[in-house]
This record gives C-alpha cells, structure tokens and sequence, in this order.
C-alpha cells in the first residue's frame, strides 16, 4: 500500500500485536464487573423459575443445585471462566436455549443495523462537515449546526417513534415496524445472517427489498443520532487544517483547490474524525437496546433487555461481554485506521493521540 | 457578556422555565396529572387539553408539567454525586500523579469509550427499579468524566505558581487539593456539569422507558413516551410526541448551557 511505502509490514504488526495486547484486561475486567453484579441481583432465578403449584422447598433447592446457585461465589466465578473459555455463556432460563446460540442467531440483526446506519450517517455527515467548514457562517454551515445539534438533543427512542408516526402510521411508505423482514416473505438462507447481503447473493430482489425496507426506519434513527457528533469533528477538523500552513504552501505552490480539500486538508482532519466514530459506534451500540426495542428489532439488545426484566443471569452476561468483546475490536480497528492515516503512530506505538 | 451570544440567552430562558416548572409545576398544572378518565381517554389537543389526553384519559399537559421535577431532580442528583466524588478524586490524582495515577487514568478511559447504557442498564437490573437506583447507576456511569477532566487540570497547574505559594506557606496537601486546585478548576467542571446534565437526562429517560426504570403510574417523560409509541400505529401522536419534545428541549437547554459557558470560559476554543 502507497501509505506504507517507507514502513517495513513487521512494524506494522508488532504495532497490531501490541494494540490487542493492550485491550485484552478490559475484557477480563468486564468479564468480572459483569459475573459480580448478576450475582448482587436481589431477586433468586431458582423460585423465579418455579412457580408451578406442586414446586416446594425440595424442587427449588433441586434446580438451585443445578444452576450451581448452592456454591461459594468465588467458586461459581472459577466456574464460570472455565466455561467461558470453552465457549460457553452458559444457558438462558427463558428460551431454555444456550446463550452463545442465542447471541450468534441474533449477533448479525444488531450487527446489521449498526452498519447500515453507521454508514448511512458518514455518506451526510462527511460532506455536510466539508461543506460547512469549506463557507463557514454560510447557510449550509448554518443548515449542518442545526441539525447537529438537534441529533444530540433528539432521544433515539422519541425520534424513532416520530418516525414510526411519519413514514408508517401517515404516508405508508414502509412496512410495519415489526422486525427486520415480512414474515410471508421469510428470511434468506443463512449465510453472513445481514439479510440484505445473504439476499443478494442469493440474487432474490424481492427479498432484498423487503428486508431494506424494514431496515430504513431503525437505521434512519440511528443515523440521526450519530450524525451530530460526526458533522460537528469534521467541520471542526476541517476548519483546523484548512488554516495550517502546509494548506498555505499547497495553495501557494497552485495546486487545485479539489487536491488540496481532498487530498490533504481532509486527510489531516480525519485523525479526530476517527477518534469521534469510536465512540460514537460505542454510543450506538448501547442505543441498540432502546432502537430494538421501538422498532421489535431480533437483535441482541432486546434479547439482553428481556431478561433483564426476568431476572434471567446468563443472556444478560454474555450480551456485556459481546459488547466489551465488540467494543475491544472497534478500538483495535480505530487503532489500525490511526496507522494507515497517520504512519507516525506505528513508530510512537500508543495508538490514540 | 451575554450580548453577542444569542444562543446562550435562550439556554438560560429554557432553563428559567425548566426549574419554574420543576418547582411549581404541581400547582400551574390544569388538571389532576393522575386522574384519569376513561370516558375522555385519547382525545386530540384541544382547547381544554392543550396537549390531549392519554389512554387513560389523563390530561398529558398536566403530566408533562409535573414530570419535570422527578426528570431534573434525577439528572441533578446524578450530576452531583459524580462531581462531589469524581472531582477531588481527579485533582488528588493529578496532584500527586506516579503509578496510582496512571492506573486509573488508563481504566478511566476505557470507561469513558465503553457503551455506558449498556453498564446503566445491567446496575439497574441488578439492583432493582427505584429512583435511588436510576440516580446511582447513572452517577457511576457520568463518573469517568469528573476524574479524567479534574485529573488533567490538576496535573497542568499542580507546578503553577499559586500552588507553589500556597505551599511554601504552610498548607498541607489535602488542602491544597480541596481549597486551593479544586476551586481554581471549578470553573471547567462546571461546563463539564451542564454537558453531562443533558446526557444523564436522556439517560435516564431512556431506562424508564424501556422498564428500567421509574415505574408507572408515575409521571416521567421516558414513560410517557413509552405509554405514547403503544398508540402511534393508530395514528395518536400527541401522547408520545409532547413528552419527547419536553425531553429534547431539556437535553437542548444543558447542552447550549455548556458550550455557551464554555465560551465564555475560554473564547479560544470559540466555533
């Protein structure tokens, strides 16, 4: 790659190794919080399970003993990173269904959403920012502050909603927000679980266009709420090297004004623009759960909120340890982006600047 | 000082109102916020009903109004419990730096990028839905902030020349720490309170309305919106959309609050 004409690829990886290295405690430490505070919840899975009329002391100790709910905490804990590292999160008590199969069913419809959205929010929100930075106090810069703005204000949950009332209840443009495609329709078979890729190698339009049009409204109000903070760092970002000198001397030398936004002022401000899409994506992946909700998304976010209110342990630890999970190798990836923006962090080897 | 910044005027207007209606929300308001009436239940804004009623036939104006109190008192408490720990811990950190320091610095900012909702949401399952529970998880997830801000400022100014002063006239460390760096980082804190005034108000907001939180019958903006998203296939928006706007002009009012005071704090920094 021309970014690494001057870069030997070991110091890359090492770079790389040195980077998931450094993410592996988080994960640790997240696997602890999370076993240490399904343990605090007050109320017992065992007489919360067992509410038949013939369950008395007898049973409930029986399925207690079973759970493994009648040993000594710490030793549940060694239990418990056991199993994890064999791949198991252990069962969930309301599907009656392992965790880890119920997180890999539902995994791709988070996944999906978050992509799609997140995507949806870079192709307005870059060339709003670039605009607005390019004529600032025009009113495309003041369109762009606005609508920041009211995306940071905005609940997900009401904008959704709103949503739902605009292009369902009103126009009918879209199908109902039940969710991620037409039960008549039925999904694609299974190959990446994103339904519009898994429809389009199958090459079936019209699956693909049912799953896209249940996929507009969640992903549209996800798109809202990350488009403010992008917007704002790119034109902030913009504004920044646009000013610099090096932008001075590339104007002085004659370069076109296309080379110099796009091949330079750009680049430059792209560094925090990657640093805000970190935790914008962590953002969303907590504002999954109130967006699966509004639009009865399958994805993990609802399945983790459903037991949530059952008092039901293991779907509610393994669904924090996917997201630390995902969280580490989103980091991990805005480190590597660093690397190919910026080679300079290879050799400083801190990632984040 | 306000001349010339137009937007952080109607910040402080909103915020004007907001703490009004907090305070007397109760006694301005139309209608009994609780009493319901099968009879007139879902009807459209009207001119006895400025906002319509809900399902219940509960006057949604009314709720509205009365809702902002428990909303703002939530955030408040969040906010503040964050602040009074995470602040002077941040400063004794950043005062004394060495290993300590760069521990917790390092978890901090995991912290800070961690998907917070999520950490929200699993404290208040495990705990149990009550107010206090709703304040507690969402001051432990606004805590990162305090430390990390209140660290970096201290670390920057422990070598400056009224530290030093402040020491060579016989002050311990505790207070310097407290009497003397707190105060003078007072002022960025502030900014960082009112930001994050916004941010803990549609968190919390957002428990309740997934069941996470306050309960009903009670009147709070995130289940209002909630009770509201079951009518809007039919069509009624006003139960959903009045609550949900109050929410957003509360989260708007903190965050044009912040980055107003933030340029008056340091111009510089000025957009």
């Amino acid at each position: 790659m021309r970014l690494f004409r001057s870069r030997s690829a070991g110091a890359w990886w090492l770079y790389a190794a040195r980077r998931l290295l450094a993410a592996l405690p988080i994960l640790l430490g997240v696997t602890i919080f999370s076993f240490v505070l399904m343990r605090m919840l007050p109320g017992d899975p065992g007489s919360y399970f067992i509410s038949g009329p013939n369950a008395g002391p007898a049973e409930i100790q029986a399925l207690r003993e079973h759970l493994g709910l009648d040993r000594s905490l710490p030793e549940q804990m060694l239990i418990y990173g056991r199993e994890l590292l064999r791949g198991e999160l252990g069962y969930s008590l309301g599907s009656g269904q392992p965790v880890a199969r119920d997180l890999w069913i539902r995994l791709p419809a988070s996944l999906e959403l978050t992509t799609v959205a997140l995507l949806l929010a870079l192709l307005i929100s870059l060339p709003l920012g670039v605009a607005a930075a390019l004529r600032p106090h025009s009113w495309i810069d003041h369109a762009a502050r606005l609508l920041s703005t009211l995306s940071i204000a905005m609940p997900a949950f009401v904008s959704g909603i709103l949503l739902i009332y605009l292009f369902y209840s009103k126009a009918g443009w879209v199908p109902a927000p039940a969710g991620r495609i037409d039960l008549f329709i039925g999904e694609p078979p299974r190959i990446t679980g994103f339904l519009l890729l898994d429809s389009l190698l199958e090459r079936n339009a019209e699956r693909f266009s049912a799953a896209l049009a249940q996929m507009i409204l969640p992903a549209a109000t996800m798109a809202l709420f990350a488009l403010g903070p992008i917007t704002r760092i790119t034109r902030a970002g913009m504004l920044a090297s646009l000013g610099s000198d090096y932008i001075r001397a590339a104007r002085a030398l004659g370069l076109p004004q296309s080379r110099v936004v796009y091949g330079y002022a750009l680049r430059n401000a792209l560094i925090p623009v990657v640093t805000t899409l970190g935790v914008v994506i962590s953002y969303m992946l907590g504002a999954n759960v109130l967006v699966e909700k509004v639009f009865a998304w399958p994805g993990i976010g609802s399945y983790a909120l459903d037991a949530a209110i059952t008092n039901d342990y293991a779907p509610v630890q393994g669904f924090i340890l996917i997201v630390a999970l995902l969280y580490v190798l989103l980091n991990l990836a805005i480190d590597l982006l660093y690397g190919l923006i910026d080679p300079r962090m290879i050799d400083s080897g801190t990632g984040a600047p | 000082m306000m001349r010339g910044n137009p937007l952080l005027v109607f910040a402080c207007i909103l915020l004007a109102g907001l703490i009004l209606l907090a305070l007397f929300g109760a006694a301005l308001a139309p209608f009994d916020p609780q009493a319901s009436n099968v009879a007139r239940a879902l009807q459209p804004p009207s001119a006895l009903h400025w906002f319509g009623t809900d399902h219940l036939g509960r006057d949604i104006l009314s709720r509205v109004m009365v809702a902002t109190r428990i909303d703002l008192l939530i955030a408040a408490s969040a906010v503040g419990i964050a602040f009074l720990l995470g602040g002077p811990l941040g400063v004794l950190l950043g005062y004394r730096g060495g290993m300590l320091d760069n521990a917790v610095s390092r978890v901090v900012d995991m912290l800070m990028a961690f998907p917070m909702f999520v950490m929200a949401m699993a404290l208040v399952a495990a705990f149990g839905n009550s107010v206090a529970n709703i304040v507690y998880a969402t001051a432990l997830i606004n805590l990162p902030f305090y430390i990390r801000i209140a660290r970096a400022e201290a670390g920057r100014q422990r070598h400056s020349g009224y530290v030093l002063a402040a020491r060579l006239s016989g002050n311990n460390h505790g207070r310097i720490v407290l009497a003397v760096l707190l105060p003078n980082i007072l002022p960025i804190l502030l900014v960082q309170m009112s930001l994050n005034m916004g941010w803990a108000i549609l968190n919390a907001a957002g428990l309740s309305f997934i069941g996470l939180g306050v309960r009903p019958p009670m009147a709070e903006w995130g289940i209002m919106v909630a009770e509201g998203a079951a009518q809007i296939a039919g069509g009624r928006w006003w139960p959903a959309l009045f609550p949900g706007l109050a929410l957003a002009l509360a989260v708007l009012c903190f965050n044009l609050l912040g980055d107003g005071l933030r340029d008056l704090l340091d111009p510089r920094q000025r957009r």
